[in-house]
């Protein structure tokens, strides 16, 4: 498993996640206006819309590579239970494209003017937040592997998915920001990844049973 | 011995579903006029909202079919998934449009009620969002189904998708529950010590009912003649479909 980790890392696709995610952070005080009170106030929100963007951008190529050289029919043939493969794939993905993403949230929440306590928030919700995306994405990517069009599909299919992550993800920082402390937020946060954690890889490895018979 | 699986068939469902079509569509149509009539002419006003709170009629039914018709959609996806069934899938294709339509409708008339009553179109509340993610999972089954040319993987993934939205129910219908929002709480309450709770004119309540068995009715009636149209194109190179069209046409 460990050398999927491996095989994905040289490549570019590190760097244009996180470009991504600086620019879109970037376009916002640009299109509001400098206002700094105002940013404040939106930057959890900011930053985690261009999270959700940003990791989705990669989404589509979780599958595809190793669909079009044939090794996925490989691995459906492996004895290890195929949700073991794909949960693996899936880890191997957070590592490249969202784990980077929750590195660069404190730098990109300092922009918007947030304070120690918040930033620290920031990156918790992100740290939470960002292998639900990964895992409840690898169900839209494995549904629309090899499709036309598929890119523009999978965010169709898969943002539905992600708004509670990003009602609870922006909300705890903001509950914090106002001083009502952001528990029951991050435990709900917990709840969906330990729920995600369980039924996602299944639900994708039996997508992916779907895609390729 | 009445078999439920001999139904199963598309090939003996389609004249059922044809009768039923029939049965359903007039009682919804009956039951659309009476509920109709009763709403504009017989439930009183409002004190506290008006004339404006008749929009409920339609309002509350149309909310109610869409997160109902998402239910039983998923339950045909997971029918088709286990039992391999054709008829199954087939039937959670053809409930899905009219489940975006109610989703849509609901949103719609809640725009036309919030307008006078809250001052806004739009509200970001926790109900009216949840209602719009279940409108984007019907769009999204939908995009699905028809991106995939092979009828038999469409089906199958768009049932998968089915099954990963049905989560989204329970937090739509307890959403006024959980999170304190703009959106009113359910005016029927039946969680309150087993007795039913309602906190309306007895003469709204039985408008109400009867508007949502005319929208009910009115589902069936619309799905089963939509399953029938695909039950004829998927089937259309089986032999009783020819002779059923070659019947038709003479």
């Amino acid at each position: 498993m460990r050398d999927l980790t491996l095989a994905m890392r040289h490549r570019s696709d590190v760097l244009t996640t996180v470009f991504f995610f600086i620019i879109v952070v970037s376009l916002f005080p640009l299109g509001v206006g400098p206002d700094a009170q105002l940013l404040k106030e939106m930057a959890a929100g900011v930053v985690w819309v261009a999270a959700l963007l940003a990791s989705m951008l990669s989404l589509t190529r979780l599958f595809a590579d190793d669909y079009h050289d044939g090794t996925l029919e490989q691995l459906l043939l492996v004895p290890q239970p195929l949700s073991l493969i794909v949960l693996g794939k899936v880890l191997a993905h957070w590592i490249i494209s969202g784990l980077p993403l929750v590195l660069m949230s404190p730098l990109l929440g300092l922009q918007f003017g947030l304070e120690g306590d918040a930033l620290l928030m920031l990156m918790l919700t992100l740290l939470i937040g960002t292998p639900v995306l990964s895992l409840l994405g690898a169900i839209g990517a494995a549904l629309t592997l090899g499709l036309r069009g598929g890119g523009v599909l999978v965010s169709l299919l898969v943002l539905p998915l992600y708004i509670p992550v990003l009602i609870f993800g922006a909300g705890a920082v903001t509950s914090n920001a106002m001083g009502m402390g952001a528990e029951g937020h991050l435990s709900l946060m917990g709840a969906i990844l330990l729920l995600a954690l369980v039924l996602a890889p299944w639900a994708s490895a039996a997508a992916l049973r779907i895609s390729l018979e | 011995m009445f078999n439920l699986f001999k139904f199963s068939s598309p090939a003996s469902f389609y004249p059922l579903a044809g009768r039923l079509v029939t049965l359903f569509a007039i009682a919804s149509v009956i039951l659309l006029a009476i509920g109709l009539y009763m709403s504009f002419f017989v439930a009183p006003t409002d004190y506290k909202q008006g004339e404006g709170y008749r929009i409920m009629f339609i309002h509350v039914p149309a909310a109610w079919m869409s997160m109902l018709i998402y239910v039983v959609m998923a339950c045909w996806a997971a029918a088709g998934m286990i039992w391999n069934t054709r008829l199954s899938s087939m039937m959670a294709t053809s409930l899905a449009p009219t489940g975006a339509m109610f989703t849509f409708i609901a949103l719609w008339t809640g725009a036309l009620w919030g307008k006078p009553m809250w001052g806004a179109w739009w509200v970001w509340d926790a109900r009216l969002t949840s209602e719009l993610i279940l409108l984007f999972l019907y769009v999204g089954f939908m995009a699905l189904e028809s991106a995939i040319d092979d009828p038999r993987r469409a089906a199958r993934a768009s049932g998968l998708l089915a099954l990963v939205g049905v989560v989204n129910i329970p937090i739509i219908y307890y959403s006024v529950q959980w999170w304190n929002t703009l959106h009113q709480g359910s005016t029927i309450d039946f969680s309150k010590g087993g007795g039913v709770e309602i906190s309306m004119s007895e003469i709204m309540l039985w408008t109400l009912l009867i508007m949502t068995f005319a929208c009910w009715f009115y589902t069936i009636a619309v799905a089963l003649n939509r399953v029938r149209s695909i039950i004829l194109e998927r089937e259309a190179d089986s032999a009783w479909v020819k002779t059923l069209l070659k019947g038709a046409k003479s």
